[in-house]
């Protein structure tokens, strides 16, 4: 796996909220013990983060809230601009240019073509007035399919894969169970096969049985598929389940990498100690 | 051809203009005095002059009289002739601190240097019909100007002797103690647009604001600044200081134009709104402001719009109020006047369309039905 | 000889000069980027708004003495409101007027496309109320201008299918979307949509203007011009099938549905008065002939 090239190549990765000043990342970090510049006031949200991810592989991201992690996927998926850094996707002109710099209409082509995204906050992710089927479709007619009878074959299918009774495909997402709107937002995010799939969050707030059929869920799609994912937690538990290998942040920055085993085994950062033995 | 609709429409709209006309006479009354209105209908005029955005207490009355009191009407026969107008020239910044006060008042303070002026106000009589006003003559008018007028030359009505007094404002005090924002450098850096010559596009320059407010119908206003009062968006507003007063315009000279020459003066009303304290740049707390002018002795006008020029700077669009897109595309009485009263005019094609659609949908309705 | 006044104190077709150059500026932005919403500094006219003034303000821009005018209001020439705004553009141009469509220079006209086939020469004026054809799915005008922008249509399409799912059929009447040139989807104001194929790949310049809203835009000749539909549910006319003109027997052209006084009755008569007129006076000749 490792020799081919990563399917995304992120480099020095930065947002900052707020003016932003020459400090800024010196006077923030796991270090400093803030992300908030102590000369300017900005909000150093993440920086310089750097990773590979090669395709087929689940990376996890983990770390308490404040850490970055949800700010790092937000700017990989174009929700938010990236202050500063670089990231190559191989789908998108073989990785050749910073998909950051792109323009907003080849960011939306990324977007919804190239990939897939389960926020932890159902509104997020569908538009609840909107069918479930509706909001499948959406993602299809972005993709250029113009024909009722193909949409509504692949919403089903997706449906089923994601485990949605049929029936409910052309009832409101509004009225579903946090667990089901889950289910829809996450056969939203497969509709085009996208090479990349981000997970934030995705069982937070729900009840923990419903919590672990979702992870069944994913788990099985990852197995079906073969899905590259990056899934971000603050639940060293989830992390474990499905990744394979893990970037621990703290305050903004990156603190640890690793197989996800071995950081669960033998965490090296004195935050990453904390976090694994506070998990029991 | 009975059943041929709305022909000979030229005859129809002839007719319904006479119809009108005679609506407005028959009740066989002296005809309105354009002067009366402009003096006994003082408020209406004033209202017409802001919301028709042209200072012209004659014109404004003659569109009342004309409209038979229908304030949108007014303001929109106002508007239209302004239309037709030249534009000539542009005034200078007019400073109202200048202006000759005919009433000021403060919420924020006990009392204020200059004092609290109450001025030409019904807010603490009591609103009882009065049946006296329906017997009023010109010997009850002259009797009691007879005794008003002496007192009035001695001083003794506050603020309405031969020259009327200028004050400081509440609020450059508030500054001066760095309890209130500064004005935005930026804000003041930007070229003002007008709004009649150039397209309004968002987000909007807080000028361009300000001139949709200054133009908008009071009630719109009003019904969206009390929205945030209640509570949708609240910014805690307090009154700093209401103004009433004539505030002199100056022009640069046409053929001199080092020479600045005062053209007039036009009664205008001003709010100004503390509101909600917030972190300038600094980092420092500070109340913020929020301001509102309109022409002509409109409190309610000045109020809201002081509100909704601070709402609107919220940041937020969480609230009607705060979305500048919602305020501004909303509150002008012509245009939405106008839109309300267009679903009169005939529709029947699209009617006939949308008809199509309907039986189309029960077919395919029935159909289905039929088919389980 | 623009200068012309005709109604004292007005200028020749009501607004300034100045006004109908920057008017007509925004007119060849529109027709260069065809349909593009541009926004323009909508002047107050003696009418009110939403009842014509967009489409005013550009027959005022364009006008000149040698012009023949023709304006409609449903298809008709004699509706009260088409009345109104010939009445203050003759008052204000004294041109000529006619309700034949083969001899209009310039038309005005709300709800509908005349008949009879539009040539090069003539110009079609659009009076529109609703500019944006993403306001049925977004309320905010700085949400929509980022839609365009992005040519990100997908809601408006998630609309139509739901439409068929919960209907059967897209429900949309008059007013049908289009997609213009392959690049931004328009609203064509609320024609039927009946008239939506005439704008395609057409002969004439068909400019739309929308004054409350403040916003003008153009589909120029030979533009490609494509209602919203889906491959497996097709665009559709409105269906007059079996039914035909009481006036003229016409079968090819959109009728009004008239519930008659005495019998209560339906009854269809052509929605273009001057033309089924015309169509009329044609047959009667024929007739005297034979």
């Amino acid at each position: 796996m490792p020799n081919e090239e990563p399917l995304l190549k992120v480099r020095g990765l930065t947002r900052i909220f707020g003016s932003g000043c020459s400090k800024c990342t010196i006077c923030t970090g796991p270090m400093a013990g803030t992300n908030i510049c102590s000369q300017c006031r900005s909000i150093v949200a993440c920086a310089d983060v750097s990773f590979d991810l090669y395709a087929g592989e689940i990376l996890g991201v983990v770390g308490e809230s404040g850490s970055g992690k949800s700010t790092l996927v937000q700017c990989l998926y174009f929700d938010i601009p990236a202050t500063a850094g670089e990231a190559c996707f191989k789908p998108y002109k073989d990785g050749k240019v910073n998909m950051l710099a792109c323009s907003a209409q080849e960011k939306r082509y990324i977007r919804h073509h190239l990939m897939g995204m389960v926020y932890q906050n159902p509104h997020l992710g569908l538009k609840l007035d909107f069918t479930a089927g509706g909001n499948i479709a959406e993602k299809l007619l972005t993709a250029g399919i113009y024909h009722v009878g193909q949409i509504r074959r692949r919403a089903a299918e997706l449906l089923l894969r994601t485990e949605v009774p049929l029936e409910r495909m052309d009832h409101l997402p509004r009225f579903f169970s946090g667990g089901m709107q889950q289910r829809v937002q996450i056969a939203k995010a497969l509709a085009n096969n996208p090479p990349l799939v981000f997970l934030d969050e995705v069982t937070t707030g729900l009840d923990v049985s419903v919590q672990a059929r979702v992870l069944d869920l994913i788990k099985k799609l990852q197995r079906e598929l073969g899905l590259t994912m990056i899934v971000i937690s603050h639940d060293l538990g989830v992390i474990r389940l499905l990744t394979n290998r893990t970037l621990v942040m703290k305050t903004g920055r990156v603190v640890e990498t690793g197989l996800t085993d071995q950081i669960l085994e033998d965490p090296q950062h004195p935050y990453t100690q904390l976090l694994v033995s506070s998990m029991l | 051809m009975g059943y041929v609709p709305i022909k000979g429409g030229k005859a129809a709209i002839e007719a319904a203009e006479e119809l009108v006309r005679y609506f407005r006479l028959r009740g066989g009354s002296a005809p309105l005095e354009v002067k009366q209105i402009q003096d006994q209908m003082r408020l209406a005029v004033d209202r017409v002059m802001g919301e028709g955005s042209l200072y012209a207490p004659f014109h404004a009355a003659l569109a009342l009289k004309q409209a038979e009191g229908d304030t949108i009407e007014a303001s929109f026969l106002l508007r239209a002739y302004r239309s037709t107008l030249p534009r000539i020239g542009y005034s200078l910044v007019a400073d109202t601190r200048e202006m000759a006060v005919i009433r000021r008042i403060s919420a924020a303070f006990k009392d204020i240097p200059g004092g609290q002026i109450l001025g030409p106000t019904r807010d603490y009589s009591l609103r009882l019909l009065d049946f006296q006003l329906a017997e009023e003559s010109l010997t009850h008018i002259r009797e009691f100007m007879g005794k008003f007028i002496p007192g009035a030359i001695r001083g003794e009505k506050g603020g309405m002797g031969d020259v009327l007094p200028s004050f400081p404002k509440v609020v450059d005090m508030l500054r001066a103690e760095g309890l209130l924002e500064t004005p935005n450098k930026t804000e003041e850096a930007e070229e003002i647009i007008d709004i009649t010559r150039q397209p309004l596009t968002f987000p909007a320059p807080r000028a361009a604001r300000m001139q949709v407010m200054a133009r908008g119908e009071t009630g719109g206003l009003m019904a969206l600044a009390y929205s945030s009062m209640r509570g949708y968006g609240n910014i805690h507003p307090t009154l700093g200081e209401l103004r009433v007063g004539y505030v002199p315009l100056r022009v640069h000279h046409r053929t001199r134009p080092d020479e600045v020459v005062t053209v007039g003066r036009v009664l205008v009303t001003e709010a100004e709104v503390i509101a909600r304290m917030d972190a300038g740049e600094d980092g420092i707390p500070r109340f913020t402001l929020g301001y509102g002018l309109c022409f002509g002795h409109n409190e309610i006008k000045a109020i809201s719009m002081a509100v909704l020029d601070r709402t609107m700077r919220t940041g937020s669009k969480e609230a009607p109020a705060e979305d500048e897109e919602f305020v501004l595309y909303h509150i002008d009485g012509i245009e939405a006047s106008g839109f309300t009263a267009h679903w009169k005019l005939p529709h029947y094609v699209t009617f006939q369309s949308v008809l199509d659609r309907l039986r189309r949908a029960q077919l395919v309705g029935r159909n289905e039905e039929g088919s389980q | 000889m623009r200068e012309k006044k005709v109604q004292s104190g007005y200028n020749f077709a009501f607004l300034d000069e100045q006004s109908k150059k920057e008017i007509r500026r925004r007119m060849l932005k529109a027709v260069a980027i065809p349909g593009y919403q541009v926004p323009f500094a909508s002047r107050e006219l003696p009418i009110a708004r939403g009842w014509g003034t967009g489409g005013l303000q550009l027959t005022m821009s364009l006008i000149g003495p040698e012009d023949i005018l023709k304006v409609i209001d449903q298809g008709s020439d004699d509706v009260v409101n088409a009345v109104n705004i010939r009445k203050l553009l003759v008052l204000t141009t004294g041109v000529r007027t006619t309700e034949d469509t083969r001899e209009a220079t310039l038309i005005q006209t709300r709800h509908r496309i005349p008949e009879e086939p539009l040539e090069d020469w003539q110009i079609l004026v659009f009076q529109v109320p609703y500019p944006e054809p993403l306001r049925r799915v977004e309320p905010s005008e700085v949400k929509t201008r980022e839609m365009h922008a992005e040519a990100d249509y997908s809601r408006l399409w998630v609309y139509l299918y739901e439409d068929i799912v919960r209907w059967g059929e897209i429900t949309i009447g008059a007013q049908y979307p289009v997609m213009v040139n392959g690049r931004y989807v328009m609203d064509p104001s609320p024609i039927p949509r009946w008239d939506v194929p005439r704008l395609n790949m057409a002969e004439t310049l068909y400019l739309f203007g929308a004054g409350r809203e403040k916003r003008i835009y153009a589909v120029p000749p030979h533009t490609r011009v494509e209602p919203l539909q889906f491959t497996d549910y097709p665009f559709r006319v409105e269906d007059f099938r079996c039914k035909q003109c009481a006036l003229c027997g016409s079968v090819d052209t959109y009728l009004d549905e008239i519930i008659d006084d005495t019998t209560g009755a339906r009854r269809y008569i052509c929605s273009d008065t001057a033309y089924c007129a015309k169509r009329r006076r044609l047959k009667e000749e024929a007739g005297e002939n034979a």
